[in-house]
């Protein structure tokens, strides 16, 4: 029995060997580490950038897409995965990989628009008919209303969530960071369950039934209607939100190891022509071209810049461990 | 000769049947555990499979079909078909040393042997990283040399192994212990090798225990989630095996094919109860032709 | 190799089968287990304490391990009668009953998770016979300790399972035949005999709960403080690229799992001299 088994195993071994081997004579492959809500976006995206690939350069390039949490796959990146672009969440996730060398300093100003070729905003996700009335932040915070939002710990959607809430506060009248910091934990009381990344958070508020509003990315929220039933849920898009600038930049000890460099910058440029832009559109993102024709409302939006002094003060003021995030859930001593 | 099996007991003891509770205990008792397996696994089992074949059988066999499910489940296979026998092997040696031999430190060694089922899967996914990724103690030096552990398949499987290595050791180091070693000694006394004393005599009596803890090494191979997912890098097509495949295809809303695949994993415990059938029925030819 | 030193014994193989036993363990579970503590010694000492005595750190441990006890005595009540009603009654389905008992390691802890908040989340199928009378399973500590139970249940019956497979009846019969009363030689004669496996059934199911993290994310809320186990604050750690913080959390749950087991196998051991 062990003999067949090891046989088994290595005809196994063989077959993915020689599997391994058939994709490298391929003409070239790109990897793309993104975070969760930009599946279906990179799917869509990647034929059309081989498709135009083919006719500009007659190579045939294949992308292969890797999504998980942001945090977590710019560590995978930290730790060896090689990709070639990686398209993440926060510009902070970025930072990080640069730190450690593999992207080079001044990564930003490469692309157009801080290297954000599309951006996206917070809204809400109501059951059809919102019947608790949810219109603004300021409904959230009410008695009675239970709120879906992931951990921002673990989720980097969720810190967009609790930043937008924050920044909401900030810009009411008489609004500073104490009044913010009381409007957020009276939000989070109104927080039943923490989901440790957006996903799990929708499915939490789609598949079981619970709270009145969930928070999300927009274009996370048009497509849980879609996939999920536009007859059960509504898309409640606050009157200010923040601007959510999902980076783009290539991996240069990556691209320069493997030889990739060349196609990896044109896939990434390719995201601002008219043709990506459209695509972005498509999927609910807010492509950067305002010629483009979007189907989004309009919002007044703060940047992260602006409101909060750049990722690196946010990330510290309110995530890191003892940041306000942390002071609202630990019991006073 | 001791054959771990009800039915062998009960026919060599024609007395047994009165060595029993009384009917109306026995079926509380069976009662009691039907219900509790009833809402903690049987509830559980039904719930993937309803909601797999929710949209019919059509469906349901094109969520398996798609390719990168199919690759997914190719890599689950070869994960399985490396993992398994090197921890099979482990176990037997290890089970040898430690049953049948005293030594200082064998609680020790025991409780070690034990301890990957303590770390949290998270954890036994992170120490690979630590070592072999890029900011690890090996991880340049494998990069300079093109060498992959981490984010592909050979990290995978070290997981893998990881995660199930105590299985097949832990089922028979008390088994054997059990047995003693009378048997063994006897074989040697009548001049078999060491070789043919195993094979000949302590196989034969460990049989059930190599036959449970390979198909629980087997299984949890198959289904490990947590580990796998530190070391995958999740690339599509490439590195993701089944279980991550499964909450790829959950994160997509594409629930029906989600639970399709998770269910090809659910009748991993029915093709075990068809392996556990034939053997004991073979086992039992094999005694009534002697 | 002085540390394992052999007692005289006429076996051949133990040389050999030790040797590569270590070996082996050396490869896969203790260098990258040191791995672990290497990275933590990046830390102070003072470091070291405040992150593993934070306030949430310490309610976590609370949850966790308290959770996974709670898992595993209910483990151990039912595991044995399962493995008891397998072996040693006829019912009909009994196979099918035993082939399903496995199910807990072959489903990825993702998808029983996911399973399990489906079926006992308040619109969920046993959930909502249960949300009327006040009693909430899923998103709170007790939805942790269902997960726990669920995918600590095959250790119990499996190592139960072959040691009451292995009871000579015999012996029942001899102590009938004294006039022990069948309860009497339930937890007289058979008890006893089953007790070391039930022990490691029961130390087996605390471990693995203690560790678990993909089934429970998606059942237990997840709020700091109340249903926030360990393992998701390693997470947490790593997120933040802390990874010295997340090994300081990791290797203080090793250490006492570990001790844990130790102090089983010893215990077990005895009662084992204790029983013959």
């Amino acid at each position: 029995m062990k003999r067949v088994k090891f046989t088994t195993t290595l005809a196994a071994i063989a077959l993915a060997l020689s599997t391994a081997g058939a994709a490298l004579a391929a003409d070239v492959t790109l990897l793309n580490v993104s975070y969760d809500p930009t599946r279906e976006l990179y799917t869509d995206y990647n034929n059309a950038f081989a498709q135009y690939w083919q006719k500009k350069a007659g190579q045939k390039v294949t992308v292969k897409q890797s999504h998980g949490g942001s945090g977590k796959q710019a560590r995978a990146v930290i730790d060896g995965l090689e990709a070639d672009v990686v398209t993440l969440a926060l510009a902070y996730d970025v930072d990080a990989i640069a730190e450690k060398g593999q992207i080079k300093p001044g990564w930003q100003k490469e692309l157009p628009h801080n290297s954000a070729p599309y951006t996206s905003t917070i809204v809400f996700l109501v059951r059809k008919g919102n019947p608790k009335k949810i219109k603004n932040w300021d409904d959230l915070v009410k008695p009675g209303v239970s709120v879906i939002t992931p951990n921002p710990k673990t989720s980097g959607g969720a810190r967009w969530n609790y930043l937008a809430a924050w920044a909401f506060a900030l810009h009411q009248p008489g609004g500073n960071d104490v009044k913010a910091k009381e409007f957020v934990t009276k939000l989070l009381k109104n927080v039943p369950v923490l989901d440790s990344g957006a996903r799990g958070s929708t499915n939490t508020f789609v598949q079981r039934g619970l709270g009145d509003v969930l928070l999300a990315w927009e274009n996370e929220a048009f497509l849980a209607i879609n996939e999920l039933g536009p007859d059960k849920f509504e898309v409640v898009t606050p009157s200010e939100s923040i601007l959510a600038e999902p980076p783009v930049t290539v991996v240069d000890k990556v691209v320069d190891k493997r030889g990739t460099r060349k196609v990896a910058e044109e896939y990434l440029k390719y995201l601002y022509s008219d043709e990506g832009q459209k695509i972005a559109a498509k999927h609910y993102y807010r492509p950067i071209n305002t010629k483009i024709p979007i189907k989004l409302a309009k919002v007044k939006l703060y940047t992260i810049d602006k409101a909060f002094g750049g990722w690196q003060k946010a990330q510290k003021t309110h995530f890191a461990d003892g940041g306000t995030f942390d002071q609202i859930y630990t019991p006073a001593k | 000769m001791s054959a771990p099996i009800h039915t062998v007991h009960s026919s060599k003891s024609p007395t047994g049947r009165a060595q029993t509770e009384p009917p109306v205990v026995r079926r509380l008792l069976i009662a009691v555990a039907l219900i509790f397996l009833a809402l903690f696994l049987a509830l559980p089992l039904a719930a993937v499979f309803s909601q797999a074949f929710e949209k019919g059988l059509t469906v349901y066999l094109a969520a398996l079909k798609e390719a990168d499910t199919l690759s997914s489940i190719k890599l689950t296979l070869i994960t399985a078909a490396v993992t398994v026998p090197l921890n099979l092997f482990f176990g037997v040696t290890a089970a040898w040393a430690i049953a049948k031999f005293n030594f200082t430190g064998k609680n020790l060694l025991i409780t070690l042997i034990d301890l990957p089922f303590s770390v949290s899967p998270v954890i036994s996914g992170l120490i690979y990283v630590l070592i072999f990724g890029l900011q690890g103690w090996i991880g340049p030096w494998l990069q300079e040399h093109d060498i992959k552990i981490v984010f592909a398949v050979p990290g995978i499987i070290l997981a893998t192994i990881f995660v199930t290595f105590p299985f097949v050791a832990r089922e028979l180091i008390p088994l054997m212990e059990a047995q003693g070693k009378e048997e063994e000694e006897a074989a040697l006394v009548l001049g078999a090798t060491g070789l043919q004393t195993f094979f000949r005599v302590t196989l034969p009596n460990v049989k059930w225990g190599i036959i449970y803890g390979v198909i629980l090494c087997n299984a949890r191979a198959m289904g490990e989630f947590g580990a796998v997912s530190v070391v995958s890098g999740h690339i599509r097509g490439m590195t993701n095996t089944v279980p991550l495949h499964v909450e790829i295809l959950y994160n997509e809303y594409n629930y029906t094919a989600a639970f399709a695949v998770a269910s090809l994993l659910a009748f991993l415990a029915l093709i075990t109860l068809m392996v556990k059938s034939v053997a004991e029925w073979k086992v039992r030819q094999q005694l009534e032709n002697n | 190799m002085k540390f394992f030193k052999r007692h005289n014994n006429v076996l051949p193989g133990f040389g050999v089968t030790l040797g590569f036993t270590v070996f082996y363990l050396s490869i896969i579970v203790l260098i990258p287990l040191s791995a672990l503590v290497f990275k933590t010694m990046g830390l102070t000492w003072g470091e070291f304490i405040t992150t593993v005595t934070a306030p949430r750190v310490v309610a976590s441990y609370k949850i966790t391990f308290g959770a996974a006890l709670v898992a595993a005595l209910i483990n151990s009540v039912f595991g044995v009668l399962v493995a008891w009603v397998l072996v040693r009654y006829n019912f009909p389905g009994r196979r099918i009953v035993d082939a399903l008992i496995d199910l807990p390691f072959a489903l990825p802890t993702a998808v029983a998770g996911i399973t399990l908040a489906t079926i006992y989340s308040p619109n969920g199928w046993v959930g909502r016979f249960l949300e009327p009378h006040g009693i909430k399973v899923a998103f709170t500590p007790l939805g942790i300790v269902l997960a726990m139970t669920f995918i600590g249940l095959p250790f119990v019956v499996r190592t139960v399972q072959p040691v009451v497979e292995e009871i000579e009846t015999e012996l029942e019969e001899a102590a009938t035949c004294l006039g022990a009363t069948r309860w009497q030689t339930l937890v007289r004669v058979i008890f006893p005999l089953l007790s070391p496996s039930i022990l490691t059934g029961f130390a087996l199911s605390f471990a693995r709960g203690v560790g678990e993290y993909g089934s429970i994310i998606f059942i237990a809320g997840n709020m700091p403080m109340v249903s926030e186990i360990t393992p998701l604050l390693i997470i947490t750690k790593l997120e933040q690229f802390d990874y010295r913080g997340a090994t300081a959390i990791a290797c203080v749950m090793l250490l006492t799992s570990f001790t844990l087991l130790l102090a089983i196998n010893l215990l077990q051991k005895w009662s084992r001299r204790h029983a013959e």
